[in-house]
């Protein structure tokens, strides 16, 4: 083999990986200028000085309840919800190749809005209460589909279509509870079901973050294995992919991480489904998505909750504005997926 | 590279529930050598193909790779010795064809490992033998079917593997390009004496390109051997339920088949 072909592999390859991670970079800065930008405006606006020091711990009059104890942490539910439903969005779809595979499509979100419907109107619990509810049935879901589509492994196709079979069955379940419902517990239970950012604080921030600490790296460590899976099952078994293992453990990493997003955050509609196409957009073919989606995914739930609260107005709650983003796009893959075979 | 990895197939019994596909079979593929199992359709010749690269499990009987079972062994050591092209793999949207190739080094980077020189060396080899090199950058759906084969059996290549498992790797290829195709695995077996086995629909290219014929008939072995051998009117009948006529190949001096059918029955210009 000549020098200049492998020249000419290095440097595609050295290409690729730049263009990941300058979008990683780009992704990144974003991230942290929303932030900022939601640490100093709202209602009243906070000069940059201030909030570094409620930051940082001091104590500035005003400043220190609206930024310390409402708007970071809001903020920082918005970033950790957000990276959970990116990567689990993405692991699913680029283990299943179908952009349609994403958890809100499947049954996972609505197994654990029906729970959630249940714990708050029938149980009249709140809180940590519902969170461990949504958490329970959203697991019990993806064991109850995964379980259902097994069949001399699990094929993409079977699993989506009984998922979203299961979806419509539990959404049904949580339209009757709902039906039945008082007027307060209703109300209460709608904002839960929309993914609402209200009223967040540190004790629902932390077990999100746990749960990110304790998953993502879990699907980091198979980002490569995820990656071989689209080259369809045969192939990546063919390249040392142990397909079913690999899957297994993508579903409970990826399970794991949206059940607790949404018992923090509610099931902010759409963004598991939109970050990873998003990143695959901005990204192009250039390597695992599993990051750049995370990112995406953070970004998509604090620009949103931000519109929500201040682009109008009146405020919505954040799955409102996301649900406005993911509508049409659901629509588009349809009507895309209908005319030729799309993938991610 | 080694060619003396070797291949066996004992009282192999294959199935998807309830139906046996291949039932009992014995072969063994002669190492260093070009091996074509040809059959009638659905007598079991894919199956075979997926469960001698370990994608099937055995409903009884083994698969022996280097005496060990290859269903037992660890899925990555035996992507390292063995590569399989199946029928429909599945190019990523968008993905180019530098990135497609690359992904055959699978088996040999851990999980986070980084990719190293050896990586860059066997993808540029893989792309020169299949004439793809100026296509690294380009899109893969972007490309002619005939183009598109030769990238992934550039990816397989990329993998370094002895022996080298390929599913009808000529299906939905015009003429031009299947002779094209199997030009290139001569060459690869040639030169780096990769032992290639691969499932043919056309009998006659088969008994063109391969050393080794194998006929299977409804899952069971009908004949084994070099062309000469097992491409004849007899094994024909048996194995397709097809009259013909056999002569040697005026370009190859192997045997040609032709077939007979019911409408030119034998009729001679002589």
């Amino acid at each position: 083999m000549s020098v200049s072909t492998v020249e000419t592999v290095t440097r595609g390859r050295v290409r690729r990986a730049y263009r990941r991670r300058a979008v990683i970079v780009v992704l990144a800065v974003l991230i942290v200028l929303v932030f900022a930008v939601t640490l100093m405006a709202g209602r009243t606006f906070y000069p940059p000085g201030d909030v570094v020091r409620v930051v940082l711990g001091q104590d500035v009059p005003g400043a220190s309840f609206t930024v310390g104890r409402l708007r970071l942490p809001r903020a920082a539910l918005a970033v950790v919800a957000g990276l959970c439903f990116g990567i689990a969005g993405v692991t699913f779809q680029t283990m299943l190749r179908n952009p349609l595979a994403s958890p809100d499509i499947i049954g996972i979100t609505s197994g654990a809005g029906a729970a959630a419907t249940f714990a708050i109107v029938v149980l009249s619990l709140d809180g940590a209460g519902v969170s461990v509810f949504a958490i329970t049935a959203g697991l019990a879901v993806a064991v109850a589909v995964y379980a259902l589509s097994f069949k001399n492994g699990v094929s993409g196709i079977r699993l989506i279509l009984i998922g979203i079979g299961i979806a419509a069955m539990l959404d049904s379940a949580t339209a009757y509870i709902l039906d039945q419902a008082a007027e307060w517990d209703h109300q209460e239970a709608m904002r839960w079901l929309a993914g609402s950012l209200n009223g967040a604080t540190w004790d629902r921030v932390v077990p999100v973050a746990v749960a990110l600490l304790v998953f993502s790296p879990v699907l980091l460590h198979r980002s490569r294995d995820l990656e071989a899976l689209q080259l369809g099952d045969d192939t990546a078994s063919a390249l040392g992919v142990r397909v079913d293992r690999t899957r297994l453990v993508a579903i409970i990493g990826a399970v794991g991480l949206i059940a607790f997003a949404i018992a923090a955050a509610g099931p902010i509609s759409f963004v598991a489904f939109l970050s990873g196409p998003i990143a695959a957009r901005v990204v192009g073919p250039n390597g695992s998505l599993l990051v750049p989606s995370a990112l995406v995914g953070a970004l998509l739930v604090l620009a949103a909750d931000f519109c929500g609260q201040f682009a109008f107005g009146i405020r919505y709650p954040v799955g409102v504005v996301t649900g406005v983003l993911g509508a049409p796009y659901l629509v588009y893959l349809i009507v895309r997926s209908n005319r030729a075979g799309g993938s991610l | 590279m080694t060619t003396d990895h070797s291949l066996l197939v004992e009282e192999l019994t294959l199935g998807y529930k309830d139906r046996v596909v291949i039932d009992s079979l014995d072969l063994a593929v002669p190492p260093g050598l070009i091996t074509a199992i040809v059959g009638a359709n659905a007598c079991g010749k894919s199956t075979l193909l997926r469960s001698m690269s370990r994608l099937l499990a055995p409903r009884s009987g083994h698969v022996l790779l280097d005496g060990k079972e290859v269903h037992r062994l660890p899925s990555k050591e035996v992507a390292r010795t063995l590569g399989l092209l199946p029928q429909s793999p599945i190019a990523p949207e968008g993905i180019t064809v530098g990135d497609l190739v690359g992904r055959g080094r699978h088996p040999h980077k851990r999980a986070l490992s980084r990719w190293n020189k050896e990586d860059d060396e066997a993808v540029a080899a893989a792309l020169e033998a299949t004439r793809t090199v100026d296509l690294a950058d380009r899109p893969v759906d972007e490309l002619s079917g005939g183009q598109r084969q030769r990238v992934w059996i550039a990816m397989a290549l990329a993998q370094r593997t002895d022996l080298l498992l390929l599913d009808e790797p000529t299906t939905f290829l015009d003429v031009t390009h299947q002779v094209e195709v199997l030009d290139l695995l001569t060459d690869l077996n040639r030169s780096l004496g990769t032992t290639i086995v691969l499932v043919l629909h056309d009998l006659n290219l088969a008994a063109r390109y391969a050393d080794h014929l194998i006929a299977l008939a409804s899952g069971r072995l009908h004949a084994a051997g070099p062309p000469e051998q097992v491409l004849t009117p007899e094994t024909v009948l048996a194995v397709f339920g097809l009259r013909c006529e056999v002569i040697t190949d005026p370009t190859s001096g192997k045997p040609l088949m032709l077939p007979i059918g019911r409408h030119h029955n034998a009729v001679r210009a002589d």
